[in-house]
């Protein structure tokens, strides 16, 4: 039932000084990478993507960075405190192909470090760029360095890894190896250009976006996007290239809760 | 054979988009349309914009969902923009709402000739600031409402109710009596509310919401029937309709047309052809030629 599950935070890991992970005991079962849950604070409901899918423990997790006022509010909790999780919901990353080209920005990385996890697992060859903006933000290297991912890191200041953009190195890489798939998530800005480039090198991709959310089940319309008005919430948040390219308003503009339009 | 007339507006079958369902942007209003929707009606919108409410704004219960989005829309300006890129493919309704007549008539002379027909709310459980079911609980101010809008443009004008009224044929009286073409029953029931168990605390933000779904078919079935008797105006069913056997329900009880709108999170967006799929078996099956035969037959039986 559509109905928020109150857990208690069994962990926070601070990223980066902006970004947090909080952990949770969860039964998994269908929660895929690419999936989002609807987080309620007692105060207000907004959807975040999972950045940890854990069978074996029997955890999830969410990656968070401090944007408004609802994440300054999560960012305050500490382990024990109470949220309600309401989810999985949409449609997440589909694993396809041997070797697969991620590039994740910023916060961005969260489904795809769930995402390169599961790949691993599943013996798939995954290169992962993680980009940010500089050295102290970038994502969940540790983490990932004990997989078989292998990682690339860039930042726009050049103070780790590549200097540049993840767009940059994505194009960098593109050139020197070929690949199955690509999966991206972060800015739209930067994952219309992943788009271009995946046209250009003919690679099928995902994408996975965001927009604002309200019922998250797909009744709303709050997330419907033109020209097609398919639902973020339901037959996104992960969309492939064909479809991406019906979806006129990517890299361009997404609406506000009054249902405004707003450039991105 | 599933063709249908409502208000001389012709429709290829009997199925809608109910008001606040997607509809909110012409790109899934086209959408419903294109997944065979008879004919779409758009999210209510208002002069202003409106925000709506802090989310959670939906929420489960037994039988259905309730909600309190709060009626949230850009204001008819911006909502304008919109309706301009309808593609035509069925008839558009455009549900309109307002805190009082001079608003309704103002939001329905800015969209005169962008539209089929206008649909006025005055039945919204959870509205704030005079709006929604404050309206539609009072005969008067409902009939003041119709009169204002219909002096004012040439476009159909259905009105839809709130089932939360003691006796609602005597508000369907009134709005007949003040010019309307049809009646639209029922919009969501109550409103209604969900506690979290660990908290003590309201789940909806707003602490009470419409109840939507299967839950509220019987009472809406029962609105149809009653208001079929003691008007004239054609009536369109909504509440908890799900499949062909809950519409053919709301024709015999006398609705011309039926809109669905939570059946869209159980059936997803073919619910509008699995509807007309198996009503046109039905109708093979029991021997109509048309659907305007089916209407209001439980009346006659």
């Amino acid at each position: 039932m559509n109905v928020p599950k109150i857990v208690e935070i069994k962990d926070i890991i601070k990223e980066t000084p902006t970004v947090k992970t909080f952990i949770f005991d969860w039964e998994i079962t269908e929660e895929t990478p690419g999936q989002f849950m609807m987080i309620w604070n007692f105060h207000d409901e907004k959807p975040m993507s999972l950045s940890l899918i854990d069978p074996v423990k029997g955890e999830i997790g969410f990656t968070i960075r401090k944007v408004g006022k609802f994440t300054e509010a999560l960012h305050k909790l500490e382990v024990g405190a109470q949220l309600g999780l309401r989810g999985p919901y949409g449609r997440g990353f589909e694993i396809a192909g041997l070797k697969i080209l991620a590039v994740g920005g910023g916060v961005g990385m969260a489904p795809l470090a769930a995402f390169a996890e599961e790949a691993s697992r599943k013996g798939v060859e995954v290169d992962l760029i993680s980009a940010a903006a500089t050295q102290d933000e970038l994502l969940f290297m540790d983490r990932l360095n004990r997989t078989d991912t292998n990682l690339r890191a860039c930042t726009d200041d050049g103070t780790y890894g590549f200097c540049g953009f993840g767009t940059d190195l994505a194009q960098k890489v593109l050139e020197s190896n070929s690949y199955d798939m690509i999966v991206t998530c972060g800015p739209e800005v930067m994952m219309k250009k992943i788009a271009d480039l995946a046209e250009e090198y003919e690679i099928p991709a995902q994408f996975s976006l965001e927009r604002y959310m309200k019922c998250g089940v797909g009744i709303c319309g709050q997330c419907c996007v033109d020209d097609v008005g398919w639902r973020i919430c339901k037959e996104g948040p992960v969309f492939w290239s064909d479809e991406v390219k019906l979806i006129t308003e990517f890299g361009k503009y997404r609406r506000d809760a009054a249902g405004r339009k707003e450039p991105l | 054979m599933l063709e249908t007339e409502i208000c001389k507006i012709k429709m290829k079958n009997p199925t809608m988009l109910a008001a606040g369902i997607m509809g909110s942007t012409a790109a899934s209003l086209n959408w419903a349309a294109r997944s065979g929707a008879g004919a779409v009606v758009t999210k209510s919108f208002s002069m202003e914009l409106n925000p709506g409410y802090a989310n959670p704004t939906t929420v489960e219960v037994t039988g259905g969902f309730i909600n309190a989005i709060g009626l949230s829309n850009p204001g008819v300006e911006l909502f304008k923009t919109e309706l301009e890129k309808l593609k035509g493919l069925v008839p558009a309704v455009a549900s309109i709402y307002g805190a009082n007549p001079q608003e309704f008539q103002n939001v329905a002379t800015r969209i005169e000739g962008m539209v089929d027909m206008i649909e006025l709310n005055v039945s919204c459980p959870h509205a704030s600031g005079g709006c929604g079911a404050s309206i539609g609980q009072d005969p008067d101010a409902t009939g003041q409402i119709v009169k204002a809008v219909k002096q004012a443009v040439k476009t159909p004008v259905a009105v839809k109710l709130t089932p939360n009224v003691t006796d609602i044929v005597k508000i369907a009286e009134a709005t007949q009596k003040a010019g309307c073409d049809a009646i639209t029953l029922i919009n969501s029931v109550g409103p209604g509310m969900r506690i979290d168990l660990e908290t003590a605390q309201p789940i909806l933000h707003n602490k009470f919401g419409g109840l939507s779904g299967p839950a509220i078919k019987p009472i809406a079935l029962r609105c149809v029937y009653d208001v079929y008797e003691a008007v004239d105006v054609p009536i369109i069913g909504v509440g908890g309709i799900r499949d062909y056997k809950d519409a053919v329900e709301f024709l015999y009880a006398g609705a011309s047309s039926v809109q669905i709108g939570t059946a869209v999170y159980y059936e997803g967006m073919d619910v509008f052809k699995k509807i007309c799929t198996g009503l046109e078996n039905f109708m093979n099956r029991k021997g109509y030629d048309s659907v305007s035969e089916m209407v209001g037959k439980t009346h006659k039986t």
